[in-house]
């Protein structure tokens, strides 16, 4: 692929990082349509810095696999999209290149980290956009700027090209205005990729059916509880009440492990952002210092100037759960949270069909509003459970709190993406009649 | 509780410089996000069913990788092949 001139045009909300020069090509099913990429997924001859300076000015000599097959469909790539460095983030505000603003409420957050992808479709600048979700980064930003986002299960999309933040949690993921976009756009990058070595091969079969009689969904009390919002949790359960009337059998039921659940997911991610970006020191590419320095004392400068504030909060804190002393205390016991996430998981999954509840606890926040880093990590509450366990999760808008959106979160079985998005478009359709 | 000499100690492990104005900061909301990881002491696991061992390794086969050329037109500083990097030697 040729280099693609990065061009200037109206971005009112800060969406993009690189926009491209997009010339309608090809054949296939997503022919001339545009697709915006989120800027930590690599893309051959455009720029790809992960919202971080530290790869300013990397050009990858490679696309990732998702991005070959939506070229290959003939989508035209739109842009690269801001994002919190690296991903770490529920906002969009700690990216190197400011803020992302909300299309719904330009004086609030977009979400994060995939705001920019979000605020993209939701602005309509276009119609559909990847993302990346670590512990919902799709997920948050659909629900605050009011469109749809899948995280599919872990292992169904390839995350070759995906530059890694906490591998065993993440999976690239669609957002689109309409849950039948998500499903087409999922369609086109689930195919199978033997370099993604936790890749399963299986065929991503749609089926929106928009029929939920039937249908049995779990409720977790925990996703209702303290820190969430009363009108947020009304407009959701208001939500499950129109399925219910279509048909489909409300089944209460509890998650214990919800208890700790963002703290395994805070140790586990920060533990492998530790050692997946270890690798930046500015010797290959990006930000670099003066190579007649000693390497630790040109590594260390490089790193403190090229990563932000987050990041290096994350590095430090993933470096201090595995350090010897508190690996036990800390890694070792958010493996066993995580197992028993999975394990309620199991346990509800054995006699519903799905489980719903609010995405997230609030409406978007006002940007600035969180300065303290744990007040920011406990809005991920309800998202981290379905990467804890590697589930497909999925926001749907359901209805405004205050003017601004709401999401509803489906989550499913392991591998059952089909079903997740079906639910969905049951909903959507449901309410749209 | 950590102290600013133990959150120093971490950056230099992590090859990050933070500095002095900074570590008090550092130190305060480490401690803050540590004392909500204190949730995890009280994780009681169930019992786990143990797996057979089998061996989970794909065979080495040979593929194709980037040309060299192209990757090595990234870095600022290549030189015949190679790329300079800081001294490694003190």
């Amino acid at each position: 692929m040729k280099a693609q001139a990065a061009i200037a045009g109206d971005d009112p909300f800060n969406a993009f990082i690189t926009r491209c020069e997009g010339k309608p090509a090809g054949t296939g099913r997503l022919a001339g349509m545009m697709v915006a990429v989120k800027d930590n997924i690599s893309t051959c001859g455009i720029p790809t810095s992960c919202g971080s300076k530290i790869l300013e000015g990397y050009t990858p000599p490679y696309n990732a696999h998702v991005v070959d097959l939506i070229l290959s469909e003939g989508a035209v790539i739109a842009g690269k999209t801001n994002m919190d460095e690296f991903g770490m983030g529920s906002s969009t505000e700690n990216s190197a290149f400011g803020p992302t603003k909300n299309p719904a409420d330009p004086s609030r957050v977009p979400g994060g980290s995939s705001g920019g992808s979000a605020a993209a479709v939701a602005a309509g600048m276009v119609p559909m956009a990847l993302g990346s979700d670590t512990g919902g980064s799709i997920r948050c930003p659909a629900a605050f700027c009011g469109i749809v986002g899948l995280k599919p299960s872990y292992g169904r999309v390839s995350r070759y090209g995906l530059v890694a933040y906490a591998n065993s949690l993440e999976q690239i993921g669609p957002l689109a205005k309409t849950v039948s976009d998500v499903s087409l756009l999922m369609e086109v990058i689930s195919r199978y990729d033997p370099r993604d070595s936790t890749m399963h091969d299986r065929l991503f079969t749609p089926r929106l059916t928009g029929e939920v009689k039937g249908l049995r969904i779990g409720v977790p009390a925990e996703f209702f509880g303290a820190g969430v919002d009363p009108a947020v949790a009304g407009s959701v359960r208001e939500a499950i009440g129109v399925m219910e009337e279509m048909g489909a059998c409300v089944v209460p039921c509890s998650m214990p492990s919800m208890a700790y659940a963002l703290a395994a997911y805070y140790v586990t991610c920060t533990s492998e952002a530790s050692s997946n970006l270890a690798r930046f020191d500015g010797v290959r590419y990006g930000a670099s210092d003066d190579i007649r320095k000693p390497w630790h004392d040109a590594f260390r400068e490089v790193r403190a100037k090229g990563f932000g504030e987050e990041v290096r909060r994350r590095i430090l804190l993933g470096t201090f759960a595995l350090s010897a002393g508190y690996y036990g205390k800390y890694y070792a016991k958010a493996q066993a949270a995580r197992r028993n996430v999975s394990g309620d998981f199991a346990r509800i999954f054995r006699d519903v069909d799905v489980i719903a509840g609010p995405t997230m606890p609030t409406v978007a926040f006002r940007i600035g509003e969180k300065t303290d880093p744990l007040s920011m990590y406990l809005s991920d509450i309800l998202t981290v459970p379905a990467n804890l366990a590697g589930i497909p999760a999925l926001s749907v808008p359901c209805g405004k709190v205050g003017g601004l959106p709401v999401g509803l979160q489906i989550m499913g079985k392991p591998f059952e993406d089909e079903q997740v998005l079906d639910v969905a478009y049951a909903y959507e359709q449901g309410v749209r009649d | 509780m950590v102290s600013p000499d133990d959150v120093e100690k971490i950056a230099n492990l992590a090859d990050i410089r933070l500095s002095r104005e900074r570590l008090g900061e550092f130190t305060r909301e480490f401690n803050a996000i540590l004392d909500y990881f204190n949730i995890l002491d009280t994780v009681r696991e169930e019992a786990r069913e143990r797996r057979g061992e089998f061996n989970i390794m794909r065979e080495d086969e040979i593929t194709a990788s980037l040309p060299q050329g192209e990757v090595l037109a990234l870095p600022r500083d290549a030189e015949d092949g190679f790329i300079r990097a800081p001294r490694v030697m003190e």
